[in-house]
């Protein structure tokens, strides 16, 4: 399979940045999973073959790491850090509101396809604490109301 | 206590009678320290350290048996039991499980774990192999005995902490060589086999370790009986010189044995059918035709095993030549092992010294690989050459005219076209660098790598054959050191079937029928008057059989009608075999033999080891190979003297050339070399016959149609 | 808005209009340093880094100068000098700021290591969440490219250093040094066998300087103003500035530059504002969520490497979590087990089936479902992962609940009547 141009070319670039091939596997695939919405079979069997290597490999790999998906998310992917910094101000209660606000339970997608939630840990925002990301966009000093908020916002940008 | 400088603590305390328990640690593969049980104090380390990755120092002061040490073990241990099924009496492993083990002798006796266990589901992974993650302690031998033993890489782990497990490269299956190596590693319940899998317990079994049936390493395995039933093969002890390994077929392809078509009775042809008979009937009508056909001085022609021990081979061809009075007796050549012999005795070496055993191939400096595909053909050579360069830092050479998997663990890679061996062979045995074509800079650059190493150990498969092989002995003579050689013959026992004279030239241990000294010595050991001439080769004897020529065809444990596709015309044709062969189909008597699991003798592997089988089961009318050419012999009127296996060993041992052997050894169920100490007089008539069926791991010939396992696999 | 105690070195530029641009930075003596660094022989900057007394910032502590030493600069191997941006110990948000400010003195820090340990290539690993920061550092080595401070020949010295960034994709065990490198080789990030440590077999089992964003952000300073000046910024052996990150019940969180040493009552009570809405202060977490719990008897603990460790905790990553009289302790501890078995890579038994364990029994407890035998069953546990891990994850997932376990005990009593006090009550958390 064929990724965007743009994509093509930072492959390239991650091709050439190691003196090892195995090294571009993992940025690969995030940035292809950015693009496709999900580490498909496909996918990932085109990224095995270009690495050369096996598909079990790569599910290996894959099945390590959080941010890599093996199933589809929402166009816009709603984590909100519940960790201890952002536990101490209040991101349970925010994870509920989202919760209810969006409908969905956590690893579930809105019938619009356009919101998934996950509760995920540390984002490194302690000292801004709470802290949701929206896909790699971070939101600090969330409240209930500005999540909200921001969830109509993105709901009304839909074409 | 002392230990050579970069030993591992655990294998100094191990040698030293020290034991310091371990799961991850497995000599030969990587080193983990994933199990944590091996953790033990050592003086200045603020840290109990994992005995499995420090080597020791000097003055290193170690203590393996402190309430700390003992602490952390039993704290490994409830960790390890708090998600394992503690279900011991209806677990497969039960008996034979390396965590029931340790937990009596380091654990605890009761576990604090009150929280829920989390559960997934058992998977099939193939027919032989199923996966019980919630068992599986994650020591990770599987993955590793597969990536670095096998070369495989069939199995990764997959997912992280609580949730990690082990997973099968194709989608929930298993595409791979199928060796069960996995199970065998795994400690525990968690990797299973699906021939043996919850059908008995190990302490109700009885163990009979003989050799495998199918390829000619002649790797040991442990057969499982219960009930005179084979449940399982394994070589779980490692006493044989396969060490560990086995393949598919050592492992599971024993099935055979139960296959509902197994012959049980002897068939005599009846108005154009056959029909049973009972042995005193069929052997009657056997006998009763020989005698007529000896009477009328008809000809005979016998073709032998490669399956069949070295005493029914020895004893066929005494029952023709000094029976039968004929030379007409072959075999399935699928190696020239009389061409090797003759060859290094003719270059004026002692055959015995540059004939190389199969565990050479796991300390030699530099192997040179000629043809065939060890990995499918010869699985445990090919484990072998693997591990030697993959531990020992041995270089391995490869000729091929296609790819094959040992390149990958190759110094060097020489690809040539087929039927160009004997080219290559030339060039490498010359002295000329210069003038050549740029084609063959491959081959000068090939050259001038072999010429660098010494002590050579060459294996070479039917690609070199006749004369092919005297060349190839000339070029290793060019070479420093000691060259030595495997031939890779294809069967069990295709080397003592060769060995043991089932040739039209040679008497046992290639002496050959022509010589009218070496007749001399048969005659009088056997009390007849030998023919003096080289008999029919199987080929000759296929066709005269077609056209009349043959008044009878004895087939012992072959199928070569199928492979010539020709009838046996009008000559009247008695076949011993465990199955309706199309062979067999023809045959005017069929009579149900015996297999090598129900037989006790010896055979030879294709690197000349002579090992001993044992009889695993007792046969309810199928009869062993020696017996009926023995009961043959005696209503024909011939008398071959006494026929019991043990007997025709001594004789061999005193008659075949090389196979002279220590007892004691053999007793013990070692591989001892047979040293065949000439061979220069050998006779090489037709090295066009020496040709390999090109098995691969999931076929063996005509027995592998008749595995259900292997026909499953072949499926999956 | 810098606070009247903190002391600006490395954050010195924070706040500049365009701090991120290379010409920002080099109005304000951006890659000065670099200049200085070419003139000198690697030795001299070791020795410069040793003088320093520069702790590694990551957690471990571990002197900068030293392991730069450690390096076999003879080797016939590449070297390679990488930077650990895989911030994600809870808590620490510190080298957000510095590469989303100030990306350029990463770089020139990451510059002069390759130029100490004779490296021509560098990777910064940046956790997979950083995007934004992926991004910031590119168009930095970008623009540094393109001024002649990265690529062939650098300023003319004859000096070649590449450097790239590198994603990583969701997992805190690769901010242990040897997990990172294999996740930089592209597998899972499951720690090695150490030794040999990464200096002398590191990326592609080749020498490799690695250190923390921090760390190498302070170097240039430390070579623009001598390694002297750098160490009596802070206490003895425990040189330097470094920026702590004060979160949870603080009034004024946030990420401040402070010399070592400087009492914890300060950091949270004058730098911090004191404990929101006037509550009063249960614990502090001083380095990260790896280190164990001090109470209010340490607040005049002075936090240097040393002297947290003196009161039985760890400086770690500087990462200083504050908890008021309302924080259930016992929640703590079942959300820190939540996070260490969530992020156990499952390679070692006891931390995979320890950190399980301990979750499932402190869930329940919390839940109210517990028995008084958990409590001190929680503690053992903790104590059985406690060393006998493969890494120190095991040893972060054990310190804490150890810790909460023996000063809070009469916390978890508390919950044996059946529910959390601290729900109760509605409180927080």
């Amino acid at each position: 399979m064929r990724f965007s141009a743009q994509l093509e070319a930072r492959f390239e670039r991650f091709l050439a940045r190691y003196p090892q091939r195995r090294s571009a596997l993992i940025p690969m695939l995030l940035y292809a999973q950015d693009e496709v919405g999900w580490l498909s079979p496909e996918v990932i069997a085109e990224i095995a073959g270009r690495l050369d290597l096996s598909v079990v490999e790569v599910e290996s790999v894959i099945s390590y790491y959080s941010m890599l998906r093996r199933r589809p998310a929402g166009k816009y992917h709603i984590q909100v850090c519940t960790n201890i910094s952002c536990m101490l101000r209040e991101a349970e209660p925010l994870f509920e509101h989202a919760r209810e606000k969006l409908g969905i339970e956590p690893g579930e997608i809105t019938e619009d396809g356009l919101f998934s939630l996950e509760e995920v840990e540390c984002l490194g925002a302690c000292s801004w604490a709470p802290a949701v990301q929206v896909n790699y966009d971070f939101h600090h000093e969330m409240t209930p109301e500005k999540l909200g908020a921001l969830v109509d916002r993105l709901r009304e940008k839909r074409p | 206590m002392t230990a050579a400088p970069g030993t591992l603590l655990i294998e100094a305390a191990r040698r030293a009678g020290i034991e310091i328990p371990a799961f991850c640690y497995y000599p030969g593969l990587s080193l983990q320290a994933a199990c944590r049980m091996c953790l033990v104090e050592i003086e200045k380390a603020p840290k109990l350290q994992t005995a499995c990755t420090v080597p020791v120092s000097e003055g290193m002061v170690v203590r393996t048996n402190t309430p700390k040490v003992h602490d952390a073990r039993r704290s490994m241990l409830e960790f390890l039991l708090t998600n394992h099924p503690l279900d011991c009496p209806v677990c497969d492993k039960g008996g034979e499980c390396e965590l029931q083990d340790m937990v009596f002798r380091y654990g605890a006796s009761f576990s604090r774990f009150r929280e829920e266990k989390r559960h997934t589901d058992e998977e099939k992974w193939s027919p032989v192999v199923y996966y019980d993650g919630p068992r599986c302690i994650l020591c990770y031998r599987c993955v590793r005995v597969c990536n670095e033993g096998m070369d495989v890489s069939a199995l990764a782990i997959v997912n992280r902490g609580g949730r990690t497990l082990i997973g099968p490269n194709a989608g929930g299956h298993l595409d791979c060589e199928q060796c069960g190596m996995c199970i065998d590693i795994c400690p525990v319940g968690a990797l299973t086999s699906g021939s043996y899998r919850h059908q008995a317990r190990p302490w109700e079994l009885h163990y009979v370790p003989t050799i495998c049936t199918h390829c000619g390493d002649g790797c040991k395995t442990t057969l499982s009986v219960r009930n005179n039933r084979v449940l399982r093969g394994n070589n779980r002890d490692q006493s044989g010189i396969n060490g560990e390994f086995l393949c598919i077929k050592g492992r599971y392809a024993f099935d055979f044995l139960h296959h509902p078509e197994r012959l049980t009775q002897p068939l005599v042809r009846q108005e154009g059918k056959l029909v049973p008979a009972t042995w005193a009937q069929a052997l009657r009508a056997v006998a009763a035709r020989f005698r007529q056909l000896l009477e009328q001085g008809s000809a005979f022609g016998i073709i032998g095993s490669n399956h069949a021990g070295n005493e029914t081979a020895y004893l066929l061809q005494k029952f023709a030549r000094a029976g039968l009075r004929t030379n007409n007796i072959d075999h399935h050549r699928t190696a020239d092992y009389a061409a090797l012999i003759a060859a290094l005795a003719r270059s004026g070496v002692r055959p015995a010294d540059r004939l190389a055993g199969s565990r050479d191939l796991l300390t030699a400096r530099a192997v040179l690989l000629i043809g065939n595909n060890p990995t499918e053909q010869h699985p445990l050579l090919a484990w072998n050459m693997r591990t030697n360069v993959r531990l020992n830092k041995g270089r391995l050479y490869v000729v091929n005219h296609r790819a094959i998997k040992l390149e990958r663990q190759a110094t060097a890679t020489l690809r040539i076209e087929e039927g160009r061996a004997g080219a290559l062979l030339d060039f490498l045995a010359g002295q000329t660098t210069a003038g050549q074509p740029p084609a063959l800079q491959p081959w000068n650059e090939f050259r001038d790598r072999l010429r660098a190493e010494s002590d050579l150990l060459v294996v070479f498969g039917d690609e070199i054959k006749g004369d092919g092989i005297a060349r190839l002995v000339a070029f290793g003579n060019t070479l420093g050191g000691v060259t030595r050689y495997i031939a890779l013959g294809d069967y069990n026992n295709s080397r003592g079937a060769s060995d043991m004279g089932l040739l039209p030239g040679s008497l046992p241990g290639y002496a050959p029928v022509e010589d009218a000294v070496v007749r001399a010595r048969f005659e009088a050991e056997w009390n007849v008057t030998l023919p003096p001439g080289p008999g029919l080769a199987l080929d000759e004897m296929i066709a005269a059989a077609g056209d009349g020529r043959l008044g009878a065809l004895y087939v012992v444990g072959a199928n070569p009608l199928k492979r010539y596709n020709l009838n046996a015309g009008s000559s009247f044709l008695v076949v011993q075999d465990m199955f309706l062969t199309e062979t067999a189909r023809q045959a005017d008597v069929v009579l149900p033999a015996a297999a090598v699991y129900e037989v006790n003798g010896t055979v030879t592997n294709t690197c000349g080891e002579l090992q001993r089988i044992r009889q695993a089961l007792g046969t309810n009318g199928p009869r062993a190979d020696l017996e009926i050419i023995g009961l043959i012999a005696k209503e024909t009127g011939i008398s071959l003297g006494p026929v019991g296996s043990e007997e025709v060993f001594d004789e061999i041992r005193r008659l075949v050339n090389g196979y002279n052997v220590a007892m004691a050894g053999l007793a013990a169920g070692e591989a001892v070399p047979t040293a065949p100490a000439d061979g220069r007089d050998a006779s090489l008539g037709r090295p066009d016959l020496v040709h390999s069926s090109g098995d691969t791991l999931f076929t063996s010939g005509t027995l592998g149609q008749y595995s259900d396992m292997l026909e499953a696999v072949r499926r999956h | 808005m810098a606070h009247p105690l903190e002391v600006r070195i490395i954050s010195r530029r924070f706040g500049l209009p365009n701090s991120a641009s290379i010409d920002t930075f080099l109005a304000h003596q951006g890659y000065e340093a670099l200049r200085k660094a070419l003139k000198m022989t690697p030795e001299a900057i070791i020795e410069e880094m040793k003088k320093s007394a520069l702790r590694g910032r990551g957690g471990a502590g571990f002197p900068a100068g030293l392991k730069w030493g450690f390096v076999p600069r003879q080797s016939p191997r590449p070297r390679y000098v990488v930077c650990n941006a895989d911030e994600g110990e809870p808590g620490t948000c510190k080298d957000r700021p510095l590469m989303e400010y100030d990306p350029h003195q990463l770089i020139e820090g990451i510059l002069i290591a390759g130029l100490a340990v004779d490296s021509h290539q560098g990777f910064i690993y940046i956790r997979g969440e950083y995007r934004y920061l992926i991004d910031i550092m590119d168009r930095a080595i970008e623009e540094a490219r393109g001024r002649g401070f990265l690529g062939k020949n650098i300023l003319g010295s004859g000096f070649d250093f590449e450097l790239a960034t590198h994603t990583g994709a969701g997992s805190y065990e690769c901010g242990e040094e040897s997990a990172l490198l294999e996740s930089l080789e592209g597998k899972r990030g499951v720690p090695r066998i150490r030794p040999p440590f990464p200096a002398v077999a590191g990326l592609y089992q080749c020498p490799t300087v690695l250190n923390n964003v921090e760390t190498y952000a302070a170097v240039p300073a430390i070579i623009l103003n001598g390694g002297d000046w750098y160490h009596k910024l802070g206490t003895p052996k425990n040189g330097g500035t470094r920026l702590f990150a004060l979160s949870g019940h603080v009034s004024r969180p946030g990420v401040y530059e402070l010399p070592l040493g400087m009492p914890l009552r300060q950091m949270i009570y004058e730098v911090g504002g004191g404990i929101r809405g006037g509550r009063q202060l249960k614990a502090v977490i001083p380095g990260g969520s790896s280190t164990p719990v001090l109470t209010p008897e340490h607040l005049d603990v002075p936090m240097d490497f040393d002297s947290v460790a003196k009161a039985g905790s760890f400086l770690g990553s500087g990462g200083v979590i504050v908890m008021d009289e309302d924080t259930c302790m016992v929640k703590v501890a079942l959300r820190l087990t939540e996070f260490y078995q969530h992020e156990s890579c499952g390679w070692c038994l006891p931390c995979r089936e320890g950190t399980l364990w301990l979750r499932k029994l402190l869930a329940r407890f919390h839940a109210g479902a517990g028995v008084n035998a958990d409590i001190g069953r929680a503690g053992e546990l903790a104590e059985n992962m406690l060393g006998h891990t493969f890494c120190p994850l095991g040893d972060a997932a054990a310190m804490p609940v150890i810790s909460i376990v023996k000063q809070f005990r009469h916390e978890f009593e508390q919950h044996l009547n059946g529910r959390c006090p601290f729900e109760a009550k509605g409180a927080r958390a």
